[in-house]
């Protein structure tokens, strides 16, 4: 093995993990690869990486890769990842996320991450579909197709994943593909490296569901349907907007300098502790359990 | 005491206050919560006190992200404590269940209120006693702690901490409003005489690190995300590398060790205090704040002339069965008053089997069951 395949494999769990669940044609192979290139060339050590997933087939990430890892419950990836970054702030933590986890039983999570700016970056990986439980809509599945749960056409109308975490705040947003590799290496090299919540909506496919309710074909077709459809965000504000129209935007789509939360919480701690009258040794505790007041 | 010596301070402090204190002193330095009455009153004084020791409080979003944060944290090191009210709790029991499952320490306080669904935001309720055992889903073993008093509040604090790094198990302690929202004059510990227990941390080098490896004491060594033991860790059922698994024989001795732990350690865990039992025939069993009206029945009968005792139970999950076995044969008669609609009696008659007559008295109301309520079925 060689240069880029010798780093994927040195990045993997050589302990009984393979073969993976994802079905042939799957986009999170792809995400894998991605990741652990962007890991690499940021010559992150894997003690420092913390990677977090949530449930789904996005979700079963961790257990190949060969970092602290944790799998969590279905939509509160982001909540393990806020303890673990406050608790431990030497560490990386990286989330990975479908968009059902991340934008429907996790929505929530996702906007107040966003809000807080806490230092995680979060990798949603968007197939329009739940894939794990066999084809249900998820916020995303676009207005009039099809899935399991939606037979006869769905009526819903699908979240713009990366405006939602623009608008909620958070300091780094972008959109990628699984198409686009090389893009996707840079724009997961560059939300990690941000400091603050960072997003990289992924887009993505599920031939084995989407595609066969959808009849989109197979995940040749996929990739050309992604290649088709994305437009450099860089160009997409000169094209007309029936050009536009029906594709998405890929590319960094917001960039901003705003303080961590730990940056901010920082302050809290000094400004607490010249309340609590001490100057300023948070090892002396005793003192400290001792000034107790009533509030 | 010497002249010299300062007197330790009295303290005129709340239960929930007293929580907040015994979790500073235990050592948590993460806290994540939602504010619900009765129980605001542990985030407002964490989010005063545990910056200044380095520790972080956070509000989060919802008593989910909550119970989400203080696992993450402890998985990266930290004490972690959270603490809400009967809605927020039943929010919490899904990621209870996966601290249970992935062996993650942790203490949740719920202050009791009137349930079920709103109910009574303010007012005093024991209703989720079985909810604490049995709220997630799945079988697993908890530990579950009661206090009756201030003073109490902190101690059990304390233990709910240790208990939690020890077992490395979540701990729930369950106040209720009168506990949390009373106030007592207090004597806290002197810190350097409060025992801190921390998890055991793997003391092999990493690549001979086995996270969830079994061992005499059924509690594998813990190692913190950044301490360069790199782990998996997971809420589905895994082996003992912590790796997903379907295997039968690997998913039985986990089954088997999760409980092991703890009723292993039976006599470690559980705690009850016992008054005039030597000669009770009526044996009152109570908890909580419904016990301090127990107790006072318990002591206006013995001044009447009857034989009446009280066993208070301090830890009500893994059951003190063998602490009540001790008030048989003498005792004709159990006598269990509760703020529920008999939740803990029914544990009681289940290890009675008939032996004494249990007698109960439920409320379900919203204030405290008075002595004489108690007195009246004695």
């Amino acid at each position: 093995m060689k240069g880029e395949t010798q780093k994927a494999y040195d990045y993997l769990r050589h302990d009984k993990k393979f073969p993976h669940v994802w079905c042939p044609g799957c986009g999170n192979g792809i995400v894998m690869g991605s990741l652990i290139r962007a890991i690499s060339k940021l010559e992150l050590s894997k003690d420092e990486v913390v990677l977090v997933s949530g449930i789904g087939c996005a979700g079963r990430i961790t257990a190949y890769v060969d970092f602290s890892t944790v799998h969590t419950t279905h939509g509160r990836a982001l909540t393990f990842a806020t303890g673990i970054k406050l608790a431990n702030p030497d560490v990386k933590v990286i989330v990975v996320m479908g968009d059902g986890d991340a934008t429907a039983i996790g929505g929530n999570h996702l906007i107040h991450a966003a809000r807080r700016n806490v230092d995680l970056t979060a990798i949603i990986v968007n197939n329009n579909i739940y894939g794990m439980t066999g084809g249900q809509f998820s916020p995303t599945t676009p207005y009039g197709l099809k899935a399991t749960t939606a037979p006869h056409g769905h009526v819903e109308h699908a979240f713009n994943i990366s405006r939602l975490v623009e608008t909620a705040g958070g300091a780094f947003v972008a959109r990628g593909s699984i198409y686009h590799v090389n893009l996707l290496d840079q724009l997961y090299k560059k939300a990690i490296a941000k400091k603050g919540f960072a997003v990289v909506e992924t887009m993505s496919s599920c031939p084995t569901h989407f595609n066969k309710l959808n009849l989109m074909g197979g995940p040749v077709d996929s990739m050309n349907w992604l290649k088709s459809h994305a437009v450099p965000a860089e160009k997409a504000s000169s094209l007309a907007e029936e050009e536009v129209r029906g594709k998405f935007r890929i590319g960094v789509l917001a960039d901003r300098d705003i303080p961590d939360y730990q940056t901010e919480y920082e302050q809290v701690r000094l400004r607490a502790r010249e309340a609590n009258g001490y100057v300023l040794d948070p090892k002396e505790i005793s003192k400290l359990l001792e000034s107790y007041q009533c509030y | 005491m010497p002249l010299n010596e300062k007197a330790p301070a009295t303290r005129l402090m709340q239960g929930n206050e007293a929580s907040a204190e015994g979790a500073l002193a235990a050592g948590v330095r993460f806290y994540a919560g939602y504010p619900i009455t009765p129980s605001s009153e542990i985030a407002e004084v964490l989010a005063y006190r545990l910056p200044a020791f380095d520790g972080t409080f956070i509000q989060m979003e919802d008593e989910i992200a909550s119970m989400g944060a203080i696992i993450g944290a402890s998985l990266a090191g930290a004490k972690a404590m959270t603490a809400t009210s009967g809605p927020g709790f039943s929010l919490m029991q899904e990621n209870i269940g996966y601290a249970c499952m992935a062996e993650v320490p942790c203490v949740v306080v719920n202050v009791m209120r009137v349930g079920p669904s709103t109910g009574m935001p303010t007012a005093p309720a024991q209703g989720d006693v079985q909810q604490a055992r049995w709220g997630t889903h799945g079988d697993h073993p908890i530990i579950v702690l009661s206090p009756w008093s201030v003073r109490e509040c902190f101690d059990l604090t304390v233990r709910s901490v240790n208990l939690a790094e020890k077992y490395r198990t979540p701990v729930i302690l369950l106040m209720d409003e009168v506990v949390g929202h009373m106030r007592e004059n207090v004597v806290l510990p002197d810190p350097a005489s409060i025992p801190i227990v921390n998890r055991v941390t793997p003391t092999v080098p990493p690549e001979w690190y086995i996270p969830y490896e079994d061992n005499p004491s059924g509690v594998p060594a813990m190692s913190h995300f950044g301490a360069g033991y790199r782990h998996h860790v997971t809420g589905l059922h895994h082996d003992v590398r912590g790796f997903p698994t379907l295997r039968e024989d690997e998913v039985e001795d986990l089954n088997k060790r999760l409980f092991r732990k703890i009723s292993d350690n039976l006599r470690d865990i559980q705690q009850v205090e016992a008054y005039a039992l030597d000669d009770a025939e009526i044996v009152v069993v109570a908890y909580g704040s419904v016990a301090r009206s127990a107790k006072r029945a318990v002591v206006e009968a013995r001044a009447a002339g009857r034989k009446v005792g009280l066993l208070r139970l301090i830890t009500l999950w893994p059951f003190c069965r063998r602490a009540l076995e001790r008030v048989f044969p003498q005792a004709k008669v159990l006598v269990v008053p509760e703020m529920n609609r008999g939740q803990m009696s029914r544990e009681v008659k289940r290890v009675n089997q008939g032996r004494a007559e249990v007698r109960t008295v439920n409320r379900t109301v919203g204030r405290l069951i008075r002595p004489d309520e108690i007195m009246a079925v004695f």
